[in-house]
């Protein structure tokens, strides 16, 4: 049977993550490379990059570490941020990427998916969902949850289904950052309305959360997380031999 | 020389550095002469069989691959790749494929219950037929996880299967037939488990 991934995510800005990792073993916690060689030895089923550069130098740093990172890892890499156009997604699949997430551009300009999914394959594009309940309704934001984009997001996430996304991170604003747990509600909501794998996140504080987050959500395909893996919170060979005891099918 | 088959399907980029990663310098190349020269055959391969088997046709590469592995050479198919080694695929429609292994190439839906998702996307165990063990996967242990991203699968090709996957169904996870050799998952992207399969395929004396 198909297994349950885990997934550490990476923000890196002009060639560096950014949020301070702290591993024995690795000279240097900022480099992405490092980085991810770290969590492929140490279990992780796949790798996302977000690129959080502004600049045109960063972008050009950032296919540069992608190039090398894929050189170098050999499990499915993602990555998001900045992806607006077609040429995007070429420009970050040349350099190894397998998998390329949307999110504010897919706002913009939701025939990117389609557009994307018709050139490279649904299995290549990623939706990313920044949800947040506002007047008792799941709302998508934009620009990295900073803006209301007044959009339902189930129906919006249905919607990059048909159009050919072929797979959803969900990342509750609500959750984020608290480390009280995944959003259970708004992930189940999610799961009831597509077909296609889920992946949650925003929220992961603990072991338990994800034990709880497969127990509940036999729907939701993978978790994802950040800081709890950057600072040492979680280990991942922990967190995998934690969820196999608990009967989670995981690599 | 090791050549990946560059016929304008797919991206080639993970595949040569994981075989550069395990000491190979392979050649991507479309050219009959190269490939003539080479001494084992990567078909590579993502996205629809019709396009693929009709770009194979266009560039009159299927009779090198076929002449190529009439002559014993070894060649390996990847996802898609994999796929085209059959006599036929039902994907959108009906079409030949290169006829190198007997069976078919079907869609999942309908086969696999409705609740499992399409597609088959992530990392799922090997499980080996009750035959010996093929020397392709001589580094696999029962159980070992490899990553697949697929909708259509093998069938009727029970003599070729090497490994299964099991997903609602048993599905054909790698085949072969003498110097043929093919895998659904991607080697490329399965971590030390895959490697070892790229380099038995590379070294090994078929």
């Amino acid at each position: 049977m198909i297994t349950k991934r885990i997934i550490p995510c990476l923000d890196v800005k002009d060639g560096r993550v950014v949020k301070g990792v702290n591993f024995q073993g690795l000279s240097d916690v900022s480099s992405p490379v490092q980085l991810a060689e770290y969590y492929t030895k140490s279990g992780a089923d796949e790798l996302v990059f977000y690129d959080i550069t502004a600049s045109a130098e960063g972008r050009a740093l950032f296919t540069d570490i992608l190039r090398e990172t894929a050189s170098r890892v050999f499990i499915p890499l993602t990555v998001g941020g900045g992806i607006n156009t077609l040429d995007d997604f070429d420009r970050v699949l040349k350099c190894g990427a397998d998998k390329v997430s949307v999110n504010s551009g897919a706002i913009r300009n939701p025939d990117l998916i389609r557009q994307a999914a018709l050139r490279y394959g649904s299995q290549c594009v990623v939706l990313s969902a920044d949800v947040k309940r506002v007047d008792g309704q799941f709302r998508v934001f934009g620009r990295g949850g900073r803006d209301d984009t007044g959009m339902e997001a189930i129906s919006w996430i249905k919607r990059c289904v048909d159009l050919g996304a072929g797979e959803i991170v969900v990342n509750s604003i609500d959750t984020d950052g608290v480390k009280e747990g995944f959003d259970l509600e708004m992930l189940d909501a999610v799961c009831q309305a597509v077909k296609v794998p889920v992946i949650a996140s925003g929220g992961a504080g603990k072991t338990e959360d994800f034990i709880r987050l497969f127990q509940t959500l036999p729907g939701v395909d993978a978790g994802l997380a950040a800081s709890v893996f950057h600072f040492g919170e979680i280990a991942i060979p922990d967190l995998k031999g934690e969820l196999r005891k608990n009967g989670i099918l995981v690599r | 020389m090791i050549a990946v088959i560059d016929y304008g399907v797919g991206n080639l980029f993970s595949l040569c550095r994981s075989l550069e990663a395990i000491g190979q310098q392979p050649v991507v190349t479309g050219d009959p002469a190269l490939l003539r020269q080479a001494d084992r055959l990567f078909l590579p391969g993502v996205g629809a069989f019709q396009d693929a088997i009709a770009k194979l046709r266009q560039t009159g590469l299927d009779q090198v691959i076929k002449e190529e592995a009439a002559k014993g050479k070894p060649i390996l198919g990847i996802c898609l790749g994999m796929q085209l080694l059959f006599e036929e695929s039902l994907e959108f429609g009906q079409w030949e494929g290169l006829g190198l292994i007997p069976g078919k190439v079907v869609p999942m839906e309908g086969v696999i219950p409705a609740d499992y998702k399409i597609p088959h996307i992530g990392w799922n165990a090997l499980h080996f037929p009750p035959k010996d063990r093929h020397p392709l996967l001589g580094t696999v242990q029962e159980g070992d996880c490899v990553y697949f991203v697929h909708s259509f699968y093998a069938t009727d090709c029970d003599d070729a299967v090497i490994a299964t996957a099991e997903y609602g169904a048993e599905l054909t996870a790698a085949v072969a037939k003498g110097n043929v050799m093919g895998c659904q998952f991607h080697p490329e992207k399965s971590g030390d488990v895959g490697l070892n399969i790229l380099r038995t395929f590379c070294e090994r004396t078929w």
